[in-house]
Parts: structure tokens; C-alpha cells; sequence
């Protein structure tokens, strides 16, 4: 999996993250990984739930943006949070994604809860490529 | 990038310092408080004055930081006409805001019980990431609570009827519609009325400690007595509904902005003509939002008053559990000003930004319209919070606004890198302030050192006149998502 480093000086009251990817699959996924760091502690979620995702943008960075937001949709909807995933992202425009994620329901009992993300913001939210690695700025509002 | 003084407390930015500035940016603050704002937010309040259609100034509050779009604090008014409207200066948290309760309570009767108040309200008010509410409602009933606001709750026997007039707008706006709200956002928050989210968000416990009242006529028509009376404050907003509005939107603005030939510093700040269909689309839906923040409001009000009758073992009415007033930070609504003489419609985009309408204004209840709206600043858990009341310099001077809080000075990661949230409750415990937290990391983020000096904060509203100091309340007991 790629990296990921949450950034201190961007958007104090929220949530800045600097994604990296061995390629444009391997971004998508750490990027769904930071987002469920973001919000539990991921240790503390039991791999119970798989789920099926796949998704249609005209653009790879409204892509990513979407695909975050589905992720936060489903944790208020089905209060489920992924922790892993993996991702197919293909085409040329429109772009697609199908993604299989796996994690659990959240229980207060058992997960550590951290900050709840509202949403994925497009302040300085960025997808960019150099020699095959992928690289994102994304700012989460929490 | 030049911030010149142009009066006490009062700063600006010309517009020859970004290319595309309308107007100049203003901000509001101490010279302390000014050196304390970090530099995002000069870039953001100089990209709002960018936006077409900004009359007058884009403004930031002296509690101002760095957001996303407009800064955290900022307040600009665009002409209905010909300006626009964008999510980005609203907020994900559509009509995020401040309750204040009274009680006529005191602290001595409270202190003995607190930690099973604390623990009974903890467990009637959900909080922390996913929370459900105990009311459950179909598609049809939340289209109600998205059109009737206040009104719904009152109905369905979650509020008193004094509640709305003690809201803003009546806990209802106008303009909401459902036709324009995405399946996706009914289906992500209607289970989550009654919730308090996470983050800043929280309830508490508060007492007027001797001093704390600095208006004593005001404070009486506000209804806070005397020092030891006992007050329930809280933050929230629309939850995973107006989060789920405001994706909808921000997405559909960044693509139909070159449509309309719209330029912006900052993708955030994606926008639309008000006037056209999607910037008529995301009003009504937003509304729609705004109205199940106050629903969201009314029904904690609801489970406070419960669990205090419970806990005192007296009807809520005897405990004197009135609302003192309900106010939104992050919202856009319809106001009409005079500019450059003429009455103007106006677009007024508020963003950890408070409405602070003066003596007379006739959305106040009778027994507030002579002293002003009624302004609640929530400070950091640790610091204690603000009543203030609105004023006539306001109306000419901000759009009728003021500060929300403390504002941050520091990140979420610093201040945790500076305490452990079990240690922080330990502190507070010792001093005599109990909290429950869904989030004990979220708790070290809340710290007060991460904040501003609130009282500095309201120093500069009140020698600014835009709103006026009333009363100063003090946690006992917090509930933290």
C-alpha cells in the first residue's frame, strides 16, 4: 500500500492529508485507508462487512472525490467503516472505479471513535501523477 | 499582502493586493488577535472579495481562521440580482449553531447530581461518528421537517410553543425545498435527528459564576437571574443531512460554473448565480437543511428537558427549561439593506459567523426587541462561553453579524501532540468540570489552549459595537462527540 501524512498547517479545524500511490489503484485505496484513520482508529474494527463498490465520473480527480464521499455517505447511512480496499480504476474519460471494501459496523463498544467526517472538500483537493506515482492533497472537513 | 488599519479594531485589505478583488476585505480585530490569524485567512478573505456580485466588502470576524472556501468567520453579502451563492461559504454543516437553555436551577442543587446528569444526558443524546436518533421518521414525515422546521417538533410533541419564537426565524425559513434534496442525503440523515455529531460539537453544563453578568437590565429580559443559575448550551447542526446537501452541490457547482463563465481562486468557493436553476436548487435544499438543523436543536431541547425532569424529579416546566434563543453560524439567507440608498436584496453568506440583528428587528420576540438579538459564542470546553445581544452598528456595519466562538489558533494534531485526552479529563475533572466523550482523542482537539482568548474576542465585538456583552457562562459539565 502507498502512504499517507496527515498535514498540520492546512485548514486548522479540519483535516489535511498528503496521499501517495505506487499507482493510480494503490492511491484510491491508501486514500480510502487515511479516511477511515481519520475517523476510528482502524485497529479497533473488526473485518466483518465486504461490500461491492463501483462508481462513473467524467474526471479522475472528481473520481477520487467521489469515491471519498461514498465511503463517508455509507458510514451515516449503514454506519459501516472500511479500512481496506481494493481498487480497479480504468477508462479515459468518463473514468471508472470498482472497488471491493472490507471492514465493520461501528460499535461505540468496541471501536475507538475518532472525529466524524462530513465531507471531502475541494479546498486544495489535488490529484497529480510523476514518473507512474500518484500523489493527492485531499482536505476532509470533520 | 498589505492589511492596513483603517479604524480601532477595524483592518483592510485594498483591492490592488489580488488581482480580481471586487471589493476589499475587512477585518475585524486587535492587533493581538490579527497577529494571531493564520495566513490562510488573508488568502481566503481576499478570494471571497473576488466572488461576482460581493457589495460592500467580504468580512472576517475576529474570530477568524483558516477554512476551507471562506475563511472560519467570514460574512459576505452578494446582490440577489446578479451575485451569486456558493456552498463553500455556508459550510458542509448547513445551520451549524448555538442553543442556549435556562434553568432557574442553581449550581448547588445541580453539583451534587452532576455526574449522573452528565451520564443520563450522554446516553440521550447520541454523539461521536454515525450516531443514530431515537426518532424515526418515513421519507414523507422528514419532507415535513424539512418544509415546517420548529413547527414539526412542536407538533409531534418535541417542543413548547414559546420554543420557536425564540429561534431564529422562527426555527422555520422559508424556501425549503424537497424536490430539490438528493435521495441520497434523505436516506444518510434521517435517522440522525437528535444527534450531536463530532469535532467542535458538544452540550453542556453551565453556570453564571459572580462577575460573569455585565448587563444586568439585559440579562434580566434574556433571563439569566443570578450568579449559580444553571444553563444547558450546545453546538450542532443538520448532520449527515446537510453534509450530504452540500457534497451534492459543490459537486454540481464545479461543473456548471464555466457555464456561466465563473472564475475562482479557490475551487471551494464554486458557485452559481443565485438567480439561476442550479443556484436556485441548492437554496431551496440548503434550506430544506438549515430547517432540520433547528429540528435537530429542538428535539436535544426535547431529551434535555426529559432527562433534567428525571434526574430533579420535576416537571421540566418547574425547572423553568425555556429556550433563551437558538441561533445559526453557517448559513445564506435572503436580507434586504440599504446600499448606496436604495433597499437591496442581498444574498448574506454567514460561515462561523453569527446574526447579530439589533433593537427592533422584527424577527425578535416582543420581549427581546428592545434590547437586540440575543448572540450565543460558544468558547472552547475548557474557557466558558458568551450571551451578547446584537446592535444597530451591526445592521450598518457587518449585515447584521458577528463572531461564533473562540477560534482556533492551533491543529488538531498539535493539540494532541500537547495532552492526552484521558489526561486532559483528568485535569478537568480535578477542577471541577465532568465530561463525557464518544472520542477520547477528540477531546485533547477541544483543548483551550488550541483556541483563542475568548474574552478578547468579545472585548473587540463589544468596543467594536457590533454586538454588546451581557453575560458570561462558565462549564460544569461537558458531553463531547
Amino acid at each position: 500500500m502507498g502512504r499517507y501524512e496527515f498535514l498540520e498547517e492546512v485548514a486548522l479545524a479540519d483535516c489535511a492529508v498528503d496521499v501517495e500511490g505506487n499507482d493510480l489503484d494503490d492511491l484510491f485505496a491508501t486514500a480510502a485507508a487515511a479516511l477511515a484513520d481519520v475517523m476510528v482508529d482502524p485497529a479497533t474494527v473488526p473485518s466483518t462487512v465486504e461490500r461491492t463498490i463501483a462508481l462513473t465520473a467524467p474526471q479522475l480527480d472528481l473520481l477520487l472525490y467521489d469515491w471519498l464521499s461514498e465511503l463517508i455517505y455509507r458510514k451515516d447511512r449503514d454506519r459501516e467503516v472500511f479500512t481496506r480496499a481494493e481498487v480497479r480504476v480504468s477508462g479515459a474519460g468518463p473514468f471508472e472505479l470498482t472497488a471491493r471494501v472490507h471492514g465493520g459496523v461501528l460499535d461505540p463498544e468496541r471501536t475507538a471513535l475518532r472525529a466524524d467526517a462530513k465531507a471531502v472538500t475541494f479546498h486544495q483537493f489535488a490529484l497529480t501523477s510523476t514518473d507512474g506515482a500518484w500523489r493527492a492533497r485531499i482536505v476532509i472537513d470533520i | 499582502m498589505k492589511v492596513l488599519p483603517v479604524g480601532d479594531c477595524v483592518w483592510e485589505i485594498p483591492p490592488s493586493e489580488k488581482p480580481g478583488m471586487r471589493v476589499p476585505a475587512r477585518i475585524y480585530a486587535s492587533e493581538s488577535l490579527l497577529g494571531q490569524m493564520d495566513k490562510g485567512v488573508f488568502e481566503q478573505v481576499t478570494n471571497v472579495a473576488c466572488l461576482p456580485g460581493i457589495v460592500r466588502a467580504s468580512l472576517c470576524m475576529p474570530d477568524g481562521h483558516w477554512g476551507y472556501g471562506f475563511p472560519i468567520g467570514g460574512v459576505a453579502a452578494f446582490r440577489a440580482d446578479t451575485g451569486v451563492i456558493s456552498p463553500g461559504g455556508i459550510g458542509f454543516d448547513i445551520n451549524c449553531g448555538m442553543r442556549l437553555l435556562r434553568t432557574t436551577l442553581t449550581e448547588d442543587e445541580v453539583r451534587p447530581r452532576l455526574r449522573e446528569l452528565i451520564n443520563a444526558l450522554f446516553a440521550a443524546v447520541p454523539s461521536g461518528v454515525g450516531a443514530k436518533g431515537f426518532v424515526h421518521l418515513s421519507e414523507a414525515q422528514f419532507s415535513e421537517v424539512m418544509v415546517q422546521g420548529s413547527g414539526w417538533c412542536v407538533k409531534h410533541g418535541y417542543g413548547w410553543p414559546e420554543d420557536l419564537e425564540r429561534t431564529e426565524g422562527q426555527g422555520c425559513l422559508p424556501g425549503a425545498d424537497p424536490a430539490h434534496v438528493s435521495a441520497r442525503a434523505v436516506s444518510r440523515g434521517r435517522d440522525q435527528l437528535g444527534t450531536l455529531g463530532s469535532g467542535n460539537h458538544y452540550l453542556e453544563i453551565q453556570v453564571i459564576r459572580p462577575g460573569g453578568i455585565h448587563d444586568p437590565a439585559a440579562a434580566r429580559a434574556l433571563g439569566v437571574d443570578a450568579p449559580g443559575q444553571v444553563f444547558v448550551m450546545f453546538h450542532c447542526g443538520s448532520r449527515g443531512f446537510g453534509h450530504q446537501i452540500a457534497t451534492d452541490y459543490l459537486r454540481i457547482f464545479d461543473q456548471v460554473m464555466r457555464h456561466y463563465g465563473i472564475v475562482v481562486n479557490d475551487r471551494e468557493l464554486a458557485c452559481a448565480p443565485f438567480r439561476s436553476p442550479e443556484g436556485q436548487a441548492y437554496f431551496g435544499a440548503m434550506t430544506a437543511a438549515a430547517n432540520s438543523a433547528f429540528v435537530n436543536r429542538q428535539v436535544i431541547t426535547h431529551r434535555v428537558r426529559e432527562v433534567l425532569g428525571r434526574v430533579f424529579g420535576k416537571d421540566p416546566r418547574e425547572l423553568g427549561l425555556s429556550v433563551v434563543y437558538d441561533v445559526c453560524h453557517n448559513t445564506a439567507k435572503v436580507e434586504r439593506y440599504p446600499v448606496d440608498g436604495e433597499l437591496l436584496d442581498l444574498i448574506v453568506h454567514r460561515k462561523g459567523a453569527t446574526r447579530a440583528f439589533g433593537p427592533g428587528a422584527p424577527d425578535l420576540p416582543e420581549a427581546y426587541r428592545e434590547i437586540g438579538q440575543p448572540v450565543i459564542i460558544g468558547g472552547s470546553m475548557e474557557t466558558g462561553s458568551a450571551l451578547l445581544v446584537g446592535t444597530a452598528r451591526a445592521m450598518a456595519e457587518t449585515w447584521g453579524s458577528t463572531a461564533h466562538g473562540a477560534g482556533r489558533t492551533m491543529s488538531r494534531a498539535q493539540a494532541k501532540r500537547r495532552v492526552w485526552g484521558e489526561t486532559l479529563l483528568k485535569e478537568m475533572e480535578a477542577r471541577g468540570v465532568i465530561v463525557r466523550a464518544a472520542s477520547k482523542s477528540g477531546v485533547a482537539e477541544e483543548a483551550g489552549f488550541a483556541y483563542k482568548d475568548l474574552a478578547a474576542v468579545v472585548d473587540v465585538l463589544h468596543r467594536l459595537d457590533i454586538s454588546r456583552r451581557v453575560a458570561s457562562l462558565t462549564p460544569i459539565g461537558n458531553i463531547k462527540g
